[in-house]
C-alpha cells in the first residue's frame, strides 16, 4: 500500500490520467498559439452550437408555410426571406446545420476508418501487401471522385445514408496515404523492434504501439475530410441525389435553382452558400491546424 | 533512351485499371433494387409471362458470368445500351457530351494552368508579402464555397450586371457565318470559364508555390547564388524549370477534381456536356446513361494519366534511370 492508501494499480491508473491531462493541457497550449487554428476553431463551434440549439434559436418551424408571403424578400418576421413555398429561410438555414454536420461527421469516420485499416495494413505488412493496397488506393484517387460519388449514391438510395455512404466509402484515400508513410516510420523505431523481440504478436504491436502513434495524423486528416464531405453533401443534394423532404443547405440551393429564383431572390442563395463557405473554412483552418502540430513533415514549409 | 520495363509497367497497370473499372461498373449496376425492366417500364404492370419474354430475350436468364462476358464484348464495340428516358443510344449521347466537356474544360485548365503559375512565382518569389498573403487567403475562400454555388453567384451577376448569356453553347437561331457563330460560342463560354478557372486555379497556385520554395533550398541553388548569377536568372534557368515537374503532374491528378467541377459549372450554364448528362441521368433516374457517362469519364481520366506517365521520363531524365 502506498502512502495515500491508494493501491500500486489505482497508483499507475492515476499518473497515466495525470500524464494524460498534462499531454492534453501542452497541447492546447501548442493548438491556442495558432491563429488560424484559433479562427477556425470559433467557427466550428458556433456552428455547432447552431446545430445543437436550432430548435430553441429557429423563429418557425422549417416546414411551416406561409401562403401569402411566397418568395418575399428578409423583414423582420422573416430575417432571411421567404422561398417559392412560402417558407421561412432563416429557420431553414439554421436547421440545414444539423444535416451538413451529420454528414460531414459520419462520412469522415467512414473515410478514416477505412482509411486506418488499409494505411496500416499497407505499411505494416511487407512489400507484397503494400503493393497491392497502394494499387487499390490509386484506382480510387484516379476515378473523378464526384462522378464516383454520384454512382454510389444513386445505386445506394437517395437520402442522407445514401450520401453519407458515398462520401465516406469514396474519401479515404488521403488518409489511407498518410497512415501508411507514418506507419512505415513508426515501424523502424527501437521501441517495435524491442516489443517484437519479446514474443509480441502483430496485433498487440499494431494496438499498443503504432495505432496511437498514427491517431493524431489520423485525426487531424479526419478533420480536414470533414470540411470535404461538407462541401460533396452540399453539392450531391443539389445534384439531386438527397431526399427533398430533409432541409440542408444544399438542397435550399437546389429548390432556388430549379424554381428559377437563383436570378431574382439573391437573399435565397446567399446565407445557405455563405453557411457552407464558412463551416467548411472553419473544418479547413483546423485541420491545417492539427495537422501542422501533428505531423512534422509539413511543419516545416 | 526508352527504357521498354518503364513502359510495359505502365501498360500492364492501365489495362488491369481498366478492367477493373469495367467490373466494377457491371456489378454496380445490378445491385440496384429491382429488374431493369421494372425501371424501364416505371413499375406499369407486366405479366410474369412478358416479363419472361424479356428476361430471355435481354439474356438475364443466363448466368452472371455470361452476362459478363456479353457486357464486355458490347462495351468493347461501343455499345452502352438505350436511354430509359430518351430511348436514344448511350453511346451517342455520351459522344456529343464529351466533346463540349473537352471544349470547355480544356480551354478551362489551360488557363487555370498558366494564371495558377504566374501567381504561385510570385507569392514565392514574395514570399510572406501582401501578394503573398492575400493570394493564400482567396485561394481557401475559393476552396471552401462550393463551385456550383460560384456559378450561382456569378450567373446571377452575369444576369444583371453583364448581360452574358447564362444558358447553354449557343444562341437558338441565332447568328449565321462563321466568326458571328465563333464570338457567340465565346460569350457563351464567358461565365462557365470563368467558374471553373476560379474554382481550379488554387491547387496550381499552391503546386507551384511549394514546389519553388522546396527548389530554393536545393544545394545547387545556393551555389548558383553564390556564383553571383543574377536573381532573374537564378529564378528563372535554376528554379522554374526543376520546379515546373510537379506542375505537369498535377495536370492529370487534377482531371478528377477538374471533372467534378465541369459537373457542376455545366448544370448551371446548362452546357450541354457530360455533366449535364449526368445531371439529367440522376433527375431521371435514368441509369444506362449514368452508367456509360461514368465508364467513360473514368476511362478518359485513366488515359490521360496514362499519356502523363508515358511523357514523365521525357520531361525528367531521373524516372527513366530509377
Amino acid at each position: 500500500m502506498s502512502k495515500d492508501g491508494l493501491s500500486l494499480k489505482d497508483e499507475a491508473a492515476y499518473s497515466r490520467t495525470k500524464a494524460y491531462l498534462k499531454s492534453v493541457v501542452g497541447f492546447w497550449n501548442v493548438y491556442r498559439s495558432n491563429r488560424m487554428g484559433m479562427v477556425g476553431l470559433l467557427i466550428l463551434v458556433f456552428f455547432i452550437a447552431v446545430a445543437v440549439l436550432a430548435p430553441y434559436l429557429a423563429p418557425y418551424d422549417p416546414n411551416q408555410v406561409f401562403a401569402s408571403e411566397l418568395l418575399q424578400p428578409p423583414s423582420w418576421s422573416h430575417l432571411f426571406g421567404t422561398n417559392e413555398a412560402g417558407q421561412d429561410l432563416f429557420s431553414q438555414v439554421l436547421y440545414g446545420s444539423r444535416a451538413s454536420l451529420t454528414v460531414g461527421f459520419a462520412a469522415s469516420i467512414i473515410a478514416a476508418t477505412i482509411g486506418t485499416l488499409i494505411g496500416i495494413t499497407a505499411g505494416y505488412f511487407g512489400q507484397l501487401p503494400r503493393e497491392l493496397l497502394m494499387r487499390f488506393t490509386d484506382f480510387f484517387l484516379v476515378i473523378p471522385a464526384l462522378v464516383l460519388m454520384i454512382v454510389l449514391a444513386s445505386v445506394l438510395g437517395s437520402g442522407l445514408t445514401g450520401v453519407i455512404l458515398a462520401i465516406g466509402l469514396v474519401g479515404w484515400t488521403g488518409t489511407a496515404r498518410v497512415v501508411m508513410s507514418q506507419t512505415l516510420s513508426v515501424k523502424e523505431h527501437a521501441f517495435i523492434e524491442a516489443s517484437r523481440t519479446s514474443g509480441a504478436g502483430a496485433i498487440h504491436i499494431l494496438r499498443t504501439h503504432v495505432l496511437p502513434n498514427v491517431m493524431p495524423v489520423v485525426f487531424a486528416q479526419a478533420v480536414l475530410v470533414v470540411a470535404n464531405s461538407i462541401l460533396y453533401e452540399a453539392t450531391l443534394t443539389f445534384l439531386g441525389l438527397g431526399n427533398p423532404n430533409q432541409v440542408t443547405w444544399g438542397q435550399i440551393l437546389q429548390f432556388a435553382f430549379i424554381s428559377g429564383a437563383i436570378t431574382t431572390a439573391w437573399w435565397y442563395v446567399l446565407p445557405p452558400g455563405l453557411s457552407i463557405m464558412l463551416v467548411v473554412l472553419g473544418f479547413s483552418l483546423t485541420g491545417y491546424s492539427l495537422d501542422e502540430i501533428f505531423n512534422p513533415r509539413v511543419r516545416k514549409i | 533512351m526508352v527504357n521498354l520495363a518503364y513502359f510495359a509497367k505502365k501498360i500492364m497497370g492501365l489495362v488491369f485499371t481498366i478492367f477493373l473499372v469495367l467490373s466494377f461498373n457491371f456489378y454496380l449496376f445490378r445491385i440496384l433494387p429491382g429488374n431493369p425492366f421494372t425501371l424501364l417500364f416505371r413499375g406499369a404492370g407486366l405479366s410474369s409471362q412478358a416479363m419472361h419474354d424479356l428476361n430471355v430475350q435481354f439474356g438475364l436468364d443466363k448466368p452472371i458470368w455470361y452476362q459478363y462476358v456479353v457486357y464486355l464484348r458490347n462495351t468493347v464495340v461501343g455499345n452502352l445500351g438505350i436511354s430509359y428516358q430518351t430511348r436514344a443510344p448511350v453511346s451517342s449521347l455520351v459522344a456529343f457530351a464529351l466533346v463540349n466537356t473537352l471544349i470547355l474544360l480544356s480551354v478551362a485548365s489551360v488557363i487555370s494552368f498558366f494564371v495558377g503559375i504566374f501567381i504561385g512565382i510570385v507569392a514565392a518569389w514574395k514570399r510572406g508579402s501582401k501578394v503573398d498573403v492575400s493570394a493564400s487567403a482567396t485561394m481557401l475562400v475559393l476552396y471552401s464555397m462550393p463551385t456550383f454555388w460560384l456559378g450561382i453567384i456569378l450567373l446571377f451577376a452575369g444576369v444583371i450586371y453583364l448581360h452574358l448569356p447564362v444558358s447553354g453553347m449557343t444562341t437558338i437561331l441565332g447568328q449565321t457565318g462563321a466568326l458571328p457563330q465563333f464570338i457567340d460560342l465565346l460569350r457563351h463560354m464567358v461565365l462557365p470559364l470563368l467558374t471553373l478557372v476560379l474554382g481550379l486555379t488554387g491547387q496550381y497556385v499552391l503546386v507551384m508555390k511549394s514546389a519553388l520554395l522546396d527548389v530554393f533550398t536545393e544545394d545547387y541553388m545556393i551555389t548558383a547564388r553564390a556564383k553571383g548569377i543574377s536573381n532573374r536568372k537564378l529564378l528563372w534557368d535554376h528554379g522554374f524549370r526543376n520546379a515546373i515537374l510537379p506542375m505537369m503532374t498535377l495536370v492529370s491528378l487534377n482531371l478528377g477534381i477538374s471533372i467534378g467541377g465541369a459537373i457542376q459549372t455545366e448544370t448551371i450554364f446548362s452546357w450541354p456536356g457530360m455533366g449535364l448528362l449526368i445531371y439529367r441521368s440522376i433527375l431521371a433516374r435514368d441509369y444506362p446513361v449514368m452508367q456509360g457517362a461514368f465508364l467513360v469519364v473514368t476511362i478518359a481520366v485513366i488515359l490521360a494519366n496514362f499519356v502523363t506517365d508515358m511523357l514523365y521520363p521525357l520531361l525528367d531524365p531521373r524516372v527513366n534511370s530509377q
